[in-house]
């Protein structure tokens, strides 16, 4: 694949490691959090972490749309299918997540309701052409890579004129996140956790540009680097922040240039504001409730919005009371230093956020890299 | 958290469709978000739409770049 | 005088019939399905003596080695195979997979109600061709009929039966630290053939799913290395390599350590994941397998593989290591390591 497998070099890999090794302060820590979980992934996938010095340490960020979608979204959802009699579509990322009463998307299509896995919003409004007779609502979570595509369907649906399509939007925003990080009293006032810097998120800045990390290092003092999705974009991107570090600079540099630019994507962002608008607070699954951190329907499209052609009542639903994801998304904690980790709380038995996704802190670690806790005799 | 990958654009269909190639996989997307994109560019896809441009020169500079450290490192 | 005429019994429609309740209820037309279709396709002397069961003989001084599956795949027809064919391969690489060398399968067919009598036939036909291919006749059956709407078009359920000489062990719990883990070829093909025909993700590839008979391949393997050398085979179908990697460390209670720039993959399988944000580990395999084998046995063994048709990318993808925690590891191309954990559940396309 052109332009995917020259940045998985292996032998590339090598020397930007070497260069880091260099490059550290061998007299002080550095502590990086990928805010993107597509970046905790990659990081996890290909044993990033084994090529970095030891000084180096990645704290993995909230930026997980799956993760930190609230079960009663999730319940919203289920409630829309089995009980309203609506073709439920999503991504294949939300099927599996443990909502209420022991449901997921997954065991209420086992029950009976109509729930249906698709790639596309596009494929979603298909359904309901397909099927005028019935009602077919998208579940569409994501941040804001995500989100014009959903924009683009509710919009082409108004345009058609088609009366049994709905969207249940449970879009985010990235800067309300790592605000919220950086308000955090951990980081802000305690000054417990050390965060030396960001890497920006690689698809998400394609759609809003750099510039909107530019407040970031400027008040908040945090080198921020825009980082390609690709093991070495990664690892050239921790190099640079290392060097901001140890230069004394906090800008928001771009290590993606082959995708962002400072202004972003026009076209996605017009549509983006065209359909949606800021709800004043939403709930992030462990985080709480983060003011001006999502998305809503705007009023021109109520017929497109679910909550409204429903009247669906959001109702809060509490994480395990020993669930640690709320640190561990603040990257306050560890996910080994959660008391449910790897025993109640696996993959196949996901006990909070960070367990759902295989991008999150927690489900990342246990697929991928709990071996490193435990120490391995190879022969 | 967004998996987007880059294909290169094989056809155009109308304004807003367009046939992507990827390692030899054809994929039918949408390019209502990157209007002035061509046949033979790269897009980034994500969820069946078309996010961005590649800029083919920039790739090329920062693979320069990655294999110049190689270099300084030798 | 009265004359006896004989019952005129109208053939199939083959074109345009479909399947009804009277096919399943054991009487003529049920009969004359089997007759027409069945036994016409598979054609051998056992079903030709038009009994319930067949009566079979087995070499003297071997054991008896028997595996069963259910095929419930859909779509029924995918690039490269389908659920007949799938069905054959299926079962006789079960048997092979203990080094027995397969002799007779059976076959029962569970129909739905209205399914078309052509493309049953188009099924069977394809069974039956796959059978003759591997010179493993289909030698007994049953058919039954269920209501429209409970059942997918057809079920098929395969029972294979072979022999293995007395003293031979090839088995999941076998592999020792220090074996070297070998595979016969790329991976992840049958599962992408088959998501490529699903409508919801719409994506054109030239990928053909690898179904395929392997007995040859392990007789060819067995003859290489002396006996006792093969310690496991098995092939990962549901659940991919990951999988079968992971069940193998649990029952001999041993880790493994991968190098994944060994492990083949074609570029349009590797694309077509890459489009899903699926892993090729976890995709299904219908015509591959992994065999554990004794580190001096590990060449001759990969020589022979590579000399037959099935096994001519095989390659050795890593090793077997002492571990109580029984993972298996890889060293990535990258140059890192990560755990290739057990699959959870079924893969699901992700965005994220």
């Amino acid at each position: 694949m052109k332009y995917v497998d020259e940045f998985r070099d292996g032998t590339l890999a090598r020397n930007l490691a070497a260069s880091l090794q260099a490059e550290v302060d061998p007299a002080r820590h550095y502590s990086f959090m990928e805010f993107c979980g597509g970046h905790t992934h990659a990081l996890a996938r290909y044993g990033v972490v084994d090529l970095l010095p030891g000084n180096v340490r990645m704290i993995h960020g909230p930026g997980c749309p799956v993760c930190v979608l609230p079960i009663g979204r999730i319940d919203m959802g289920i409630q829309l299918a089995l009980e309203r009699g609506a073709m439920l579509c999503t991504y294949g990322d939300v099927m599996r997540v443990p909502a209420s009463d022991g449901l997921s998307l997954l065991r209420a299509k086992a029950r009976g309701g109509d729930i249906r896995m698709v790639y596309s919003p596009a494929d979603a409004l298909q359904l309901a052409r397909n099927h005028p007779g019935r009602e077919v609502v998208f579940l569409a979570i994501g941040f804001e890579t995500t989100t014009p595509p959903s924009a683009l369907v509710i919009r082409q649906a108004a345009r058609e004129g088609i009366k049994n399509f709905s969207v249940l939007c449970c879009h985010v925003l990235t800067p309300s996140a790592i605000t919220h990080i950086l308000q955090s009293p951990e980081v802000a006032q305690y000054g417990t956790l050390a965060l030396d810097g960001f890497v920006g998120p690689a698809h998400v800045s394609i759609v809003i540009g750099s510039a909107v990390y530019e407040p970031f290092a400027s008040t908040y003092r945090k080198p921020v680097v825009i980082s390609g999705f690709e093991p070495l974009d990664v690892m050239q991107s921790i190099l640079m922040l290392v060097r901001q570090v140890n230069q004394g600079r906090a800008e928001v540099e771009n290590q993606f240039t082959r995708a962002v630019n400072r202004a972003g994507n026009r076209a996605a962002q017009a549509v983006t504001t065209e359909v949606f608008e800021l709800r004043d607070s939403f709930e992030w699954r462990g985080l709480g409730e983060v003011p001006f951190s999502a998305l809503k329907i705007r009023p021109e499209f109520a017929p497109f919005d679910a909550e409204c052609r429903f009247e669906l009542i959001y109702q809060a639903v509490p994480d395990h009371q020993q669930c640690e994801c709320g640190a561990i998304l603040r990257g306050v904690k560890r996910p080994t230093e959660c008391k449910l980790f790897g025993t109640v709380c696996t993959p196949e038995n996901p006990m909070g956020s960070c367990m759902v996704s295989s991008e999150g802190s927690c489900a990342a670690h246990y697929t991928y890299g709990r071996f490193r806790d435990i120490p391995v005799l190879t022969t | 958290m967004c998996l987007a990958l880059p294909a290169l654009i094989v056809e155009l269909l109308d304004a807003e469709t367009a046939i992507v190639d990827l390692g030899g996989v054809r994929k039918q997307i949408s390019i209502a978000l990157v209007p002035e994109a061509q046949v033979d560019d790269y897009v980034i896809v994500h969820v069946g739409h078309a996010i961005g441009i590649l800029d083919e020169a920039e790739a090329q500079a920062t693979l320069a770049l990655f294999a110049e450290l190689a270099r300084s490192e030798a | 005088m009265i004359t006896k005429k004989n019952g005129y019994l109208r053939p199939l429609d083959l074109k345009h019939g479909r399947i009804d309740m009277n096919h399943g209820a054991g009487g003529r037309v049920g009969a004359q399905l089997v007759d027409e279709l069945f036994a016409r396709a598979f054609n051998n002397p056992y079903l030709r003596q038009g009994n319930d069961g067949a009566l079979l003989s087995v070499p003297a001084g071997q054991r008896l080695v028997m595996a069963t599956d259910a095929h419930v795949i859909s779509p029924l027809f995918f690039p490269g195979g389908d659920i007949g064919s799938l069905a054959v391969h299926g079962t006789v690489n079960d048997v092979a997979m203990l080094g027995a060398t397969p002799l007779y399968l059976s076959a029962s067919f569970i129909l739905e109600e209205g399914f078309p009598l052509a493309q049953l036939k188009r099924i069977v036909e394809s069974m039956a061709a796959a059978s003759r291919a591997c010179g493993v006749p289909v030698v007994t059956g049953d058919t039954k009929v269920v209501e429209k709407g409970k059942g997918d078009g057809v079920f098929i359920s395969t029972t294979g039966l072979g022999v293995v000489p007395e003293g031979r062990d090839i088995g999941g719990a076998n592999a020792q630290p220090g074996d070297a883990v070998l595979l016969s070829g790329s991976i992840g093909e049958h599962g992408v053939a088959v998501l490529s025909q699903r409508e919801s993700l719409q994506f054109e590839t030239a990928i053909l799913s690898d179904s395929a008979a392997l007995h040859t391949l392990v007789a060819a393997m067995l003859a290489a290395a002396p006996e006792g050398a093969v310690h496991v085979l098995r092939d990962p179908t549901r659940g991919g390599l990951a999988t079968t990697l992971n069940e193998i460390a649990q029952q001999s209670g041993v880790g493994m350590l991968l190098q994944e720039a060994a492990i083949p993959v074609l570029p349009q399988v590797a694309a077509a994941c890459e489009l899903l944000g699926l892993d090729p580990l976890y995709i299904a395999n219908e015509g591959k397998l992994v065999a554990i084998v004794a580190p001096e046995a590990a060449s001759a063994v990969l020589a022979a593989m590579r000399t037959h048709p099935l096994g001519l990318r095989a390659a050795q993808i890593g090793q077997v290591s002492e571990d109580a925690n029984r993972f298996v590891q890889m060293t990535t191309a990258f140059g890192g390591r990560r755990v290739v954990d057990w699959l959870s559940g079924e893969p699901l396309p992700r965005i994220c």
